[in-house]
């Protein structure tokens, strides 16, 4: 109370100080103060604050009953591994115990504090943005005693080394954040695994696949022969992932220099959306469309995966294809364009 | 005297005697000639296939199973196919569209593998699966991969199903038997590709029916599944339910006590 007593007094200082440029409307509206104290039920009442006393308290009992629900939870559906299922029911016990032990806690406080403590209004007064006359002189003076202490302006050779200092300071940071810059990573985005003569092999087995094995209507999901041999597979396997497909070859629309790049109606195209990155698996047999669940991007994958529909800026890059002489599938190159989402320097 | 008369000379003699021939010249030939009963028995079958589809498909896919404008040819598609899309209710199809919906099936038991029979007869094609490749024992954990791989995009993680292109749909696969599992599969119905066997084996088709049945038949992990369709369900619930208990609180929590 002191404080606000305090501020009482400085009121009349306000005034010192002019409004600058603020317009001040003369039929501003006047300040209504506060609210008339209108006193509470259980103030007035004592049965109403004996509710509200019950109230309180059977809020807390929740609470302390949810506390137990967790531990009974955590017991009894312990997750073994051998039944996945209790997962399910040991978080679901779990998460309403501790929710109901918090919940009713937090509600009874807030009930407990709202009916029953004590409810006078306050006001506190907004302070001056302005420091004091006197503050404002000492942090000047202040300034000025520091210059002159440390010899800033006399000792030229620590200024220099010192700003030198600081202007070095960034640049091990741009030389760590230039490698994820367009210059350091641009040929890994234009490579992948694929090369002349790597097999086409299932996912996730790694099988190789025969073209004799690709019957008409077959949607294969392939992976570059030996990706299942590497540490960091999934990088390779992010840019590398194909969609296989058997059509009838009479329906592909083959531009001339791409028509040896099927064999007999077997196509494949890159797995990874143009757009933005998923994978485009959503294959319709008979339409020949391929559609990309994220954004609905739609490829014609008898018109060389030309885009149909949605974001997709460009077609899915197409892979390629022969067979060795034991009749497996093989590439004849990596993809002659990236794969992947577009990028600037594309 | 009359009591001794022979057994040859009673009135019901002859009778049995000509009994006993038949029987024994009847049972003789059937035991001599069940094989060929066999193949006319399946000559009837594919008789009887033949006129049910003269009778209910031959409208769509021509007279001779070469197909129309309304249906494609048959030849070739097997009796995996027939079982498939007739025992499912899909085929005979009601309404030209996009796609043939599920409905009540038409036809006996009989009537379909009479129906298959014929079909099957007519060119080589995938067969009815056997039952063991049918009885969930497989590797659920196994099935779950290759089913995360080749079917999740368009079936759902779980086979809830999902949307296609222009109205298409995935189906769900809860409730659908083993059977009609597999035949969708090896045949590839309607714009769905095909699976055959030398891209997924028996026993890999075998591991995912065993995992899409084992989701079935258990609780979800994760807690509720609100129709397994994932971030709009979910969101939609978070929108309504999440966020409008935190404003009824923010409102109780402002409010004054009366």
């Amino acid at each position: 109370m002191s404080d606000l007593e305090k501020r009482e007094d400085n009121h009349e200082d306000e005034h010192i100080y002019d409004g600058g440029s603020a317009v001040v409307p003369s039929d501003k509206i006047e300040d209504p103060g506060l609210e008339p104290h209108r006193p509470r039920l259980a103030d007035t009442d004592p049965k109403a604050a004996d509710r509200a006393e019950k109230q309180v308290a059977a809020m807390f009992a929740i609470s302390i009953v949810g506390a137990i629900i967790a531990v009974w939870g955590y017991v009894a559906f312990p997750i073994t591994g051998e039944d996945l299922v209790n997962t399910r029911y040991n978080a679901l016990w779990v998460g309403v115990g501790m929710a109901l032990s918090l919940l009713g806690l937090g509600f009874g406080a807030v009930h407990w504090a709202k009916t029953l403590m004590p409810d006078h209004e306050l006001t506190e007064e907004r302070h001056q943005s302005r420091s004091e006359p006197e503050t404002r002189a000492k942090a000047v003076e202040i300034l000025n005693m520091a210059g002159d202490e440390s010899g800033l302006s006399r000792r030229k050779l620590i200024r220099r080394t010192m700003f030198g200092a600081l202007a070095f300071l960034p640049i091990p940071a741009v030389v760590l954040f230039g490698d994820l810059g367009p210059a350091g990573v641009s040929d890994k985005m234009r490579v992948t695994m694929w090369n002349s003569g790597v097999r086409l092999t299932r996912d996730p087995s790694g099988v190789p696949i025969k073209a004799s094995e690709v019957t008409l209507g077959s949607v294969y999901h392939v992976i570059p022969d030996g990706l299942n041999d590497l540490y960091h597979k999934l990088d390779e396997k992010a840019k590398a992932a194909v969609l296989l497909v058997r059509v009838n070859p009479g329906v592909l629309n083959e531009p001339e220099d791409r028509k040896g790049w099927s064999y007999d109606g077997i196509v494949a195209y890159s797995k990874i959306c143009t757009h933005v990155g998923c994978p485009v698996a959503l294959y319709e047999q008979h339409t020949h469309h391929l559609l990309c669940p994220c954004h609905q991007s739609t490829f014609d994958l008898a018109d060389n995966c030309k885009v149909i529909f949605g974001p997709a800026a460009r077609p899915l890059p197409q892979l390629p294809i022969t067979v060795d002489e034991e009749g497996y599938l093989i590439a004849q190159s990596d993809f002659t364009e990236p794969v992947g989402p577009s990028y600037w320097e594309m | 005297m009359a009591e001794k008369k022979s057994i040859r000379r009673k009135p019901w003699a002859t009778s049995l005697v000509i009994l006993l021939g038949l029987i024994l010249s009847g049972g003789g030939y059937a035991a001599a000639t069940t094989t060929v009963q066999n193949e006319a028995s399946s000559a009837e079958l594919v008789e009887e296939g033949r006129k049910l589809f003269l009778a209910n498909c031959a409208t769509c896919h021509g007279m001779n199973s070469e197909g129309t404008n309304a249906g494609p040819s048959l030849i070739g598609v097997g009796a995996a196919s027939v079982d498939f899309q007739v025992g499912t209710g899909r085929m005979p199809g009601q309404a030209s569209g996009v796609q043939l919906r599920k409905k009540p099936v038409q036809f006996t038991e009989e009537q379909i593998s009479a129906m298959a029979v014929y079909v099957a007869s007519l060119a080589p094609g995938p067969a009815i699966p056997e039952e063991r490749y049918l009885d969930n024992t497989g590797d659920a954990n196994h099935g779950s991969m290759l089913f995360r791989i080749n079917c999740a995009m368009c079936h759902n993680a779980v086979g809830a199903g999902g949307a296609l292109t222009e109205g298409k749909f995935a189906p769900g696969l809860e409730g659908v038997t083993e059977k009609h599992i597999y035949e969708a599969m090896v045949t590839g119905p309607q714009n769905m590709p095909v699976f055959s066997d030398a891209n997924l084996t028996p026993e890999d088709k075998e591991d995912i029916i065993t995992y899409l049945k084992y989701v079935e038949e258990n609780d979800s992990v994760g807690g509720f599944e609100l129709g397994s369709i994932g971030p709009v369900a979910e969101g939609l619930f978070i929108w309504i339910f999440g966020f409008g208990f935190i404003i009824a609180i923010t409102v109780w929590l402002t409010s004054r006590a009366n």
